[in-house]
């Protein structure tokens, strides 16, 4: 992973303080963290709960959605969109994306059905985000 | 229940038709059918209905629709599913050529051949294009490998092939961003993101997410000056630009890479609205439309990134919700809005839509401001409304809901929308009492 944002400020060698993008929506509030010792103390420059939430959360333990596709084989088209079941601690990322390499579902498949368990060691599951038949069974309307 | 539905056999006539099976289309599929239009025609020209959601694989997706952050495709899955379950017919790899003024739309597939539907409505939800190389003049030499950021998602998560190895992306718009994390996943190396403006264009939790996390610079105030390589790209020229925007070329340096991205905007779709000779806004791009996205042409409705360029495929839908029932009340023969109300762009405002709005109905203002304002803001629609946001950015489009109570007493007059910080505010009321 790459430099984080964060510029650290040593604060007469009692606390730090950490700045952080709030993601929580496009209003972008630049959050301040408070540590000592490890622990959170304040989030500053929040403009809502989510916010403050958010700021230490990303400060011990950063997490994000993570999305890729896989082979799909039998399909209408060849990759298989999928995503981790839950967030994925930031530092595993590429790994649990990297391990998926290669990886051939065969149609069909359902949404949400579980196409690789415990991915990368994260003790996270990845699952299809759409759905396929197998093309013979293209039902007809109208 | 199948997600997925090809029609073959198509009816003479319908009331209404939709033209392009995206989060526009498929939402205005369900409006028009609860709005009690019975046959209702979906057509697009992709083999499979769901638009550019289907290569929109990332989050984000959903959180206005179904209050639950969920993806490109499982959004366009359960709108299928809801259209489906409709009964309406889904017309895939079809394309419509033409709509005549009496609502006859032209339309070919390989499993119809060129054939005609007569309609009661239309609906036009064909989406948006991306800005290209030649819409933005980059000079140089026109080798392969310069592509547009969208394309280059649906060479990868459709398709799987990867556009090149060494990647430049010019601009930052939201498709870009999120390409250069999908590159990166995909062990591409991204050398960086330019864009001519001193601010990103794409959300914060993009520039976040998908080039801090994994150190992809962002050159601000920066671009793509010449473009190198006879067959291939092999490098380009960027350099930083003044405040007028022009290039310093005596800071100027190269880049080594085989692959340019651009992500520079999106243009609605306006092929079919050109046709048909649609009243179009100079601003957006897309039609002139009433408080129910109804165009110059009675029965012809616009919604989605069709009308304007929406950040949110939710607002998409929400707009299109609209469009489609409305479609279904003008097949139905019932009576139109009232549109005795006119909004137009004041101070700080690129565009607004609708162009007109009805005292009789509760409806949505769209627009988006010019200049970022970080700061306590005040949003008016002339005397009609005031709100104060606490910023407002071009990023960003600005929605406010607006009803029969507060727009009553403004029938026959032009609503004024500005965006400008609280306190200038202030001083214009200020300025306001001291007149009276």
């Amino acid at each position: 992973m790459g430099e984080h944002r964060h510029t650290a400020t040593i604060d007469a060698g009692e606390s730090d303080t950490f700045a952080y993008l709030c993601t929580g929506c496009p209003l972008g509030c630049r959050l301040e963290v408070d540590v000592v010792d490890g622990d959170v103390i304040e989030v500053r420059g929040f403009s809502c709960k989510k916010g403050e939430r958010y700021g230490a959360q990303e400060h011990t333990d950063p997490r994000r959605a993570v999305s890729t596709t896989v082979w799909l084989v039998g399909g209408p088209v060849e990759r298989l969109p999928v995503r981790a079941a839950e967030p994925v601690p930031k530092d595993a990322v590429l790994s649990l994306v990297r391990e998926l390499h290669g990886l051939e579902v065969h149609a069909p498949v359902e949404v949400g059905q579980t196409i690789a368990t415990d991915v990368a060691g994260t003790g996270i599951d990845v699952i299809a985000t759409r759905a396929v038949q197998p093309k013979e069974q293209l039902p007809v309307a109208g | 229940m199948p997600v997925t539905a090809a029609t073959r056999h198509l009816d003479d006539r319908y009331q209404v038709t939709i033209v392009g099976a995206g989060p526009a289309g498929l939402a205005a599929a369900v409006a028009a059918r609860e709005q009690g239009a019975e046959r209702i025609l979906l057509v697009d020209r992709d083999a499979e209905p769901g638009g550019i959601l289907r290569q929109c694989i990332h989050s984000g997706f959903g959180l206005q629709a179904f209050s639950e952050d969920v993806t490109g495709p499982e959004y366009a899955h359960r709108f299928v599913e809801r259209v489906l379950e409709r009964d309406v017919d889904v017309l895939t790899d079809a394309y419509v050529t033409d709509v005549s003024r009496d609502l006859r739309v032209k339309l070919m597939s390989p499993s119809t051949g060129v054939t005609s539907v007569e309609t009661g409505g239309v609906v036009l939800s064909t989406g948006a294009r991306e800005r290209t190389r030649a819409q933005i003049r980059i000079p140089g030499e026109r080798p392969a490998g310069v592509m547009t950021a969208g394309l280059a998602q649906k060479m990868v998560n459709l398709h799987g092939y990867l556009p090149g190895q060494r990647v430049v992306i010019l601009g930052s718009g939201d498709i870009g961003l999120i390409m250069a994390r999908r590159l990166i996943l995909e062990g591409v190396e991204v050398l960086g993101v330019f864009e001519l403006l001193p601010h990103p264009s794409g959300l914060g939790r993009n520039v976040v997410q998908c080039l801090d996390d994994f150190g992809i610079p962002l050159h601000l105030s920066t671009t793509v000056i010449d473009i190198h390589g006879h067959d291939r790209v092999e490098r380009v020229t960027v350099a930083p630009v003044d405040e007028e925007r022009r290039p310093l070329t005596d800071q100027a340096w190269d880049i080594p890479c085989d692959t340019v991205l651009l992500s520079v905007g999106l243009i609605p779709d306006g092929e079919l609205a050109r046709q048909l000779h649609l009243s179009l806004d100079q601003r957006t791009g897309g039609p002139v439309v009433t408080s129910t996205y109804e165009t110059s042409l009675p029965g012809v409705f616009s919604a989605g990134n069709n009308l304007h360029i929406n950040d949110l495929a939710d607002w998409v839908s929400q707009e299109a919700n609209v469009a489609g029932a409305a479609a279904a009340d003008v097949a139905l023969g019932r009576v139109r809005a009232r549109q005795d109300v006119a909004v137009t762009p004041g101070t700080n405002v690129r565009y607004v839509v609708p162009h007109t709005l009805s005292t009789d109905l509760t409806q949505t203002v769209s627009f988006r401001v010019k200049e970022p304002i970080y700061g306590d803001t005040i949003l008016r629609v002339g005397e009609a409304h005031r709100r104060k946001v606490r910023a407002v950015v071009p990023a960003e489009m600005v929605t406010i809901k607006l009803g029969p109570k507060v727009l009553e007493s403004f029938a026959g007059e032009t609503l004024r929308v500005d965006a400008i910080p609280a306190a200038a505010a202030d001083d214009l009321a200020a300025a306001g009492d001291d007149e009276q």
